[in-house]
């Protein structure tokens, strides 16, 4: 199982389904697509994402029905600097996409998936508890693991690992 | 001083309802969740969770370790399931690296994880009986759990946090008389399983606590995030063993246990015809163990056998750089998903090419599955929240990590 290199040219990544149907919605929000080690990742423009979501979700062919899970990458000191990283799972077709939205340090914010799937509720509360991207939308956008009187974002890579904060 | 306010605080909605505290240190809450309850008399109005008091950051640990150095992180996640967590991170990582593992170790791993499917579903039988008031059946669970435990102690030398599994295979071969000692405990274990059933499955007194108790239905699963017997329980027929295989999963033959009511009783009875199909698979598992390798033929990866570091320069060499100064792992990244006793579990790990993980995030089960409770208990009695939590299976090592 030697690794192939990564196929990121959106026109031969066409036959994709998932790819087909968001870039038939709206060609503007895809900004990019990769093929890498049997996985799918399709970049998504920041403003797109919850509907993109809502478009897979519905399409009977996709119907990616199920969030699996709700992250961030943070890619200090590069610019952008976030990527929030959506894994979704059609549980009828027994397939996986990944969408992901950049996003920049100056104002990390994003909609939020809850209208779409309740389950992100405490995933996206993680990711903005840990990384501070802010989910427009999300009922109850609060800190979920750390203390409520916490400062800063501890999975940022310029927050300290040590010494006496 | 914000931490001597309570978070998060719940305003009582009306007049006639109170706000009731319960855990982090009730017993029936599996560790330390906290529920805030708005209750109208007996009736659950609201409930919301507050978790965290178990966050330790492994996931911000991982970053400063070399990624073989992150396998007895994983056994500290979710400590029910250590080898499912094993599992789950080192096929992450033979992803990024493309790394082709030989059968024997694929199967070994299989059969641990079915083990480990065992020990969990029985720690999660004992409490759930518990905590519901059947104090025989967590006598009975733990008996047969400690022969497991000892089991996986022959194997890798630890009861619980065993990181039996390295990147390119496992740590070593299992010792002489460990497959008859398997064998021994497959032989016997469904009749316990019996008596766990006698004991339950037809005792009305469970049968009332459990039966209609917390439902929900197949849509609410699914967008709630919920996977696992919690899922199956619903009516969605779904595993990832059997639809999206890892580890030659394929190769073996076993039903997935669904059920359609969406109650207690319902994910009782998926996680207990569970345990007699991992036993199947055990069976299965010993019955076709191939020959030949336990680790991957990557000499960069995977440490080399003791006996040739003694007689190898080039073994030795190897040896010293891979402890040193760990492998480099091309970039890139993925997202690995495993059936754990719990449901998805999953691995997610970037690369950015160095010898240490760039990010390495856990999708835990658990917590999905906790977002699932309130749509269960509200509108309900009090008393059937603790028959909720029970049979969502929760271990909050893996819900805060």
């Amino acid at each position: 199982m030697a690794l192939t290199p990564a196929v990121t040219d959106l026109e031969s990544l066409k036959g994709h389904p998932a790819v087909a149907r968001l870039l038939a919605w709206n060609a503007t929000a895809v900004q990019q697509a990769k093929f890498d080690r049997g996985e799918m990742t399709v970049f998504i423009e920041r403003g797109s994402i919850r509907e993109a979501c809502l478009v897979l979700r519905e399409d009977p062919v996709c119907a990616f029905n199920f969030l699996s899970d709700v992250t961030c990458v943070d890619w200090y000191p590069a610019e952008p600097r976030f990527e929030v990283v959506y894994h979704l799972l059609s549980i009828p077709n027994k397939e996986r996409v990944r969408l992901k939205v950049h996003l920049n340090s100056a104002s990390p914010a994003v909609e939020s998936l809850t209208s779409v799937w309740p389950a992100a509720n405490y995933f996206e509360r993680e990711v903005f508890d840990l990384f501070g991207i802010r989910f427009n939308g999300h009922p109850y956008l609060r800190r979920i693991l750390m203390p409520e009187d916490w400062e800063g974002y501890p999975l940022r890579k310029d927050y300290p690992v040590e010494g006496y904060r | 001083m914000g931490h001597l306010t309570p978070t998060p605080v719940l305003e009582p909605g009306q007049d006639r309802t109170m706000i009731l505290n319960m855990g982090p240190q009730h017993p029936s809450t599996h560790g330390v969740l906290r529920l805030l309850l708005e209750i109208d008399g007996e009736n659950v109005v609201r409930i919301m969770p507050d978790i965290g008091f178990l966050h330790t950051g492994i996931e911000k640990t991982c970053e400063a370790k070399f990624y073989q150095q992150v396998v007895p992180l994983t056994d500290r996640i979710d400590y029910l399931c250590p080898m499912t967590n094993n599992l789950c991170y080192v096929l992450a990582v033979e992803k990024l690296l493309g790394l082709e593992i030989p059968p024997k170790a694929q199967w070994l791993r299989v059969l641990l994880n079915e083990l480990t499917r065992i020990n969990s579903h029985l720690v999660w039988l004992g409490t759930h009986a518990m905590d519901i008031g059947a104090m025989t059946v967590f006598l009975y669970c733990f008996r047969e759990r400690e022969e497991i435990l000892r089991m996986f102690e022959m194997v890798s030398g630890q009861r619980m946090m065993t990181s039996y599994f390295r990147v390119g295979g496992i740590a070593l071969e299992p010792p002489l008389g460990f497959f008859d000692r398997v064998r021994d405990f497959a032989g016997y274990f469904p009749e316990k399983v019996d008596e766990y059933e006698n004991l339950l499955t037809g005792n009305p007194i469970w049968g009332m606590r459990t039966k209609g108790v917390a439902t929900i239905t197949a849509e609410d699963a699914i967008a709630l995030g919920a996977s696992g017997p919690t899922l199956r329980g619903s009516g969605v027929d779904f595993d990832l063993r059997r639809d999206m295989p890892y580890s030659s999963y394929e190769k073996f033959q076993f039903k997935v246990p669904v059920a359609q009511e969406g109650d207690v009783f319902a994910r009782y009875m998926c996680r207990v015809l569970e345990l007699r199909e991992s036993i199947a698979i055990v069976r299965q598992a010993l019955d076709g163990m191939p020959e030949g390798p336990i680790k991957a033929n990557a000499p960069k990866v995977v440490l080399p056998d003791r006996e040739k570091m003694k007689t190898e320069m080039e073994a030795l060499i190897y040896h010293f750089k891979i402890i040193t100064e760990g492998f480099a792992v091309p970039a890139g990244e993925v997202y690995q998903a495993v059936e754990s006793p719990r449901g998805e579990m999953g691995y997610y790990v970037v690369s950015d090419g160095t010898a240490k993980p760039y990010r390495v995030h856990m999708r835990a089960a658990c917590l999905a599955n906790l977002q699932a409770l309130p749509k269960m208990c509200e509108g309900r009695l009090l008393a059937d929240v603790v028959a909720a939590i029970g049979s969502i299976d929760i271990v909050l090592g893996e819900i805060d990590r």
